[in-house]
């Protein structure tokens, strides 16, 4: 075919220097630009993790002090959030695929996109600032009134977390148009691939509801600034507003963090089994049913906050509504399984992972939907243990397994595929060792953003240490893999898995504009007969 | 596999990581979530089970397999959307029940009042005793707790009871239950609040009726002056930053400063530690700042305790060698 001509020019080499790759509007050099950024984010935020592990190594706590403890915790939980899950998968995968797979040139707005980007560094920037300054001791979730009342940069912070919120819309808005308009001849909406539509229910959310982030985070600084009374009770404002709010925008945006994740996971189950996916329809139907029914749950963050009864009751009914899309999707995966030709290379082993902590994370979540269950269980560490099992156990698992799938298009690179298992196995052993205690401490009532605790949670907390150091293990073991790919690493195949879709029929690593001659698209996207 | 026997042991035991139960609504909570522990295994089971089963059985022989085109089965769809349906259904209604029960105020519960702040409990009996770190209640009895912030959200927890609620300055709210067992219950603060939160603590003491009114009878009379303020220490939250036996916490411990001469601050002021220095640091504890302490983080105790109350304090202290 006509995009597999060789040729030495791509997307890498063809323009040289900085300047080039800071002045791109290649959206596939804008998704490695993403990619460098949210590593090294990952990084701080992971080392961030690792001081608050050690930390609870002992009961008494290793810091100097609570208010230490406070300000890593603070900045461990944003810098994950809005600097590492938000954007990770749908802009350095999305970015870098999602033209790709649906066979065009570039993403509908370039010169957007690359914004998207600076904008996107100057609130992590900011961000990253405060911590020179009087840091910041809110916790992720900025509420008031303590926020208002705290002396530490929380302005800084939350205009930080707008910048942030602007780049995430623009980038939602892009893909939005691309997927509608981009589409090559004869991709029709029923032939783009998984990954595609759950990067568009995504940008659906970010584009919906990331606006009320906007104005929450705003209204929060013109109350610290100029003492407008709307959260702050001294003023005549209702502290319990503002959670309404910023779980108007939070908890959809948990689905931001979840749903690119599933499309992962669907490309990666469909390519290791050589199988076309089981349900197609019932898989993109529910990630767009999630990312709408994503909007009227966010009550259930606060059962025990004052909110109504009634209110507590309908959230924790629709709650339970998520549930069911997302157990389609489950089982789904697992039908693709069947009577596939199924190969254990490590990003199909980051998928069986990601589906075993899903489904842990899956039905803890159905516990803390139940509201007479929940009042037990909010905040304590049994949250804590359910939102890392979704959100690392899955997002980070799908993340890293659609990184090694993806590896060998993006830079043309194989790497190692012992090192690669060997990472899986820490990552995954460790993570069990981290978290599952921390079900058992929230069932004995241990809640969360504690310092220090009562020595009944001694021996659990010191295995959760444990598990920290090797996940933190296995991602260094990542972390080799990638550099040694790069340096020495074998050159890969234009199709090194033998998968169906578009972005395998161009050249590895692809040329500058994609595609030489425009693709015709005749079949769906996981057509192995 | 390792935490899948795990789960289910406890489960087996009736949830048995969960705290001692202390009223009937904890049994019942109980026994939803050995339920869910057990339905998530199963479904677990078969999910992951399922997977494991595939990923063996039709594991890739040769590079050239050929896989079946199965593109969608309607029926197993409707299952498997339909039964978790049902389920996360009657889980949804299995919850609502007892969060109803939980919610429902028996008319004539005894009521205490209690006040969050940075970073201790107040709870305020009818008969106007106030009291911090620990509580009593009378057994078989249903209580109602009212509760506000004085600054931030706090979070009143009772794992115990399988209930809490968020004390949220500006508004009321309550939770109400009836304590079973006799015995003494750990509160928590649940809601981040700052620099202590996690040493927010008290204790709830259930007794029999008899002792509860021998409790309400007691007061302060009788009590030595320095024993006053050694109550007070404690009811006050006092004892959340400031240590008796000389271990540094949030603020300096107060054991030995009495009558210290050279007592230096973090601007260099050396000052006496004599009962105006000790008044001022309680009533507007941020005009002196001891070395080595941050400021701003201990709140004005001016308007919240009269003069008494500070003269007790003081007598403590200085008992404190």
């Amino acid at each position: 075919m006509a995009n597999q001509i060789a040729s030495d020019k791509n997307y890498i080499n063809e323009y040289p220097g900085i300047w080039s790759w800071l002045t791109s509007l290649d959206h596939k050099r804008i998704g490695l630009m993403y990619m460098i950024s949210v590593l090294t984010f990952f990084l701080i935020g992971g080392i961030m993790a690792l001081i608050l592990r050690a930390n609870l190594f002992v009961p008494t706590g290793i810091l100097k002090s609570g208010d230490v403890y406070n300000q890593v915790m603070t900045y461990h939980g944003a810098i994950m959030v809005f600097m590492v899950i938000i954007p990770g998968i749908p802009a350095i995968l999305g970015n870098f695929f999602l033209p790709l797979q649906i066979g065009a040139k570039d993403v509908a707005f370039p010169k957007l996109n690359l914004l998207s980007w600076y904008v996107f560094m100057a609130g992590a920037a900011l961000a990253v600032s405060t911590f020179f300054t009087t840091k910041i001791d809110t916790g992720w979730t900025f509420y008031t009134p303590y926020s208002i009342r705290t002396q530490t940069a929380v302005v800084s912070m939350v205009i930080a977390a707008f910048i942030m919120g602007m780049s995430s819309i623009l980038t939602g808005l892009n893909f939005i148009v691309t997927v509608h308009k981009l589409r090559a001849p004869g991709m029709t909406m029923g032939r783009i691939p998984l990954f595609v539509w759950a990067i568009y229910s995504t940008a659906i959310i970010q584009v919906l509801a990331t606006p009320v982030l906007a104005i929450t985070l705003l209204l929060l600084a013109a109350e610290r600034l100029y003492g407008v009374g709307i959260f702050n009770p001294e003023l005549g404002g209702d502290p319990v507003l503002f959670q309404h709010f910023f779980w108007f925008y939070s908890h959809p945006a948990v689905y931001i963090m979840i749903l690119p994740a599933m499309g992962v996971i669907s490309e990666l189950i469909s390519a290791f089994s050589r199988k076309t996916i089981f349900g197609y329809t019932a898989i993109a139907y529910s990630s767009l049913g999630i990312a709408a029914v994503s909007f009227f749950v966010w009550g259930h963050h606060m059962f025990v906050s004052g909110q109504s009864e009634i209110a507590g009751v309908v959230f924790s009914f629709l709650t339970m509504l998520v549930g069911v899309p997302t157990a389609i999707k489950m089982f789904n995966w697992l039908a693709t399984l069947y009577r596939g030709s199924i190969s254990f290379q490590s990003p199909m082993l980051y998928a069986l992972g990601f589906l075993f902590l899903f489904a842990i994370g899956g039905v803890t979540g159905i516990m803390l939907a139940t509201i007479g269950l929940d009042v037990h269980f909010h905040d304590t560490y049994f949250v804590v243990a359910h939102f890392h099992y979704v959100m690392v156990g899955g997002t980070l698992m799908a993340l890293m397994g659609g990184f090694y799938y993806w590896m060998p298009k993006m830079f043309g690179k194989m790497y190692k595929e012992s090192w690669a298992r060997m990472s899986f196995v820490f990552i995954f052993i460790g993570f069990n060792v981290t978290f599952f205690p921390q079900f058992i401490l929230g069932a004995m009532g241990m809640p969360r953003r504690y310092f220090n605790y009562l020595p009944a949670y001694e021996s659990l907390n010191r295995i959760s240490t444990v598990g920290s150091w090797l996940i933190a293990a296995g991602f260094l073991i990542s972390l080799a893999t990638i550099i040694h790919s790069l340096k020495w690493g074998e050159k890969a195949p234009d199709n090194p898995w033998g998968a169906k879709t578009l972005e395998w029929t161009v050249a590895s690593p692809p040329p500058h504009d994609n595609f030489k001659v425009e693709p015709i698209v005749t079949a769906g996207p996981y057509e192995y007969r | 596999m390792t935490w899948m026997m795990f789960l289910s042991k406890s489960a087996m035991a009736g949830g048995s990581f969960m705290p001692p139960q202390g009223s009937e609504v904890s049994s019942q909570v109980d026994n939803l979530y050995s339920f869910l522990l057990w339905t998530s295994l199963i479904g677990c089971a078969i999910l992951l089970g399922g997977m494991i089963f595939f990923v063996v059985k039709y594991k890739r022989k040769t590079d050239s397999d050929k896989t079946p085109y199965i593109s969608h089965n309607t029926f197993l769809e409707f299952l498997w959307s339909f039964i978790p349906l049902v389920l996360f259904l009657a889980v949804f209604a299995w919850g609502w029940i007892i969060y109803h029960e939980m919610r429902t105020v028996p008319d004539n519960a005894l009521e205490i009042h209690i006040f969050g702040r940075q970073w201790s409990w107040e709870f305020v009996y009818k008969s106007g005793k106030t009291v911090g770190a620990e509580f009593v209640v009378p057994v078989n009895t249903p209580i109602k707790l009212i509760m506000t912030s004085r600054d931030v959200i706090h979070s009143f927890y009772i794992p115990s009871l399988r209930l809490k609620q968020d004390a949220v300055p500006g508004r009321y709210s309550m939770i109400s239950f009836t304590p079973e067992k006799l015995g003494d219950y750990q509160v928590f603060c649940a809601e981040y609040c700052g620099t202590t939160h996690s040493g927010m603590m008290a204790k709830m003491h259930v007794v029999p009726q008899a002792d509860y009114e021998k409790y309400l009878m007691e007061n302060d009379e009788g009590l030595s002056l320095a024993d006053k303020g050694k109550k007070l220490y404690t009811d006050k939250g006092c004892v959340a930053c400031h240590s008796v036996d000389g271990s540094a916490r949030v603020g300096p411990s107060w054991k030995g400063i009495w009558g210290l001469k050279d007592h230096e601050m973090s601007d260099g002021l050396k000052v006496v530690v004599d009962e105006n220095y000790v008044r001022e640091s309680i009533l507007n504890p941020n005009a002196k700042i001891v070395k080595g302490f941050p400021s701003g983080v201990m709140p004005p105790f001016q308007g919240v305790l009269n003069e008494d109350q500070v003269n007790a304090l003081i007598e403590y202290i200085k008992s404190l060698k």
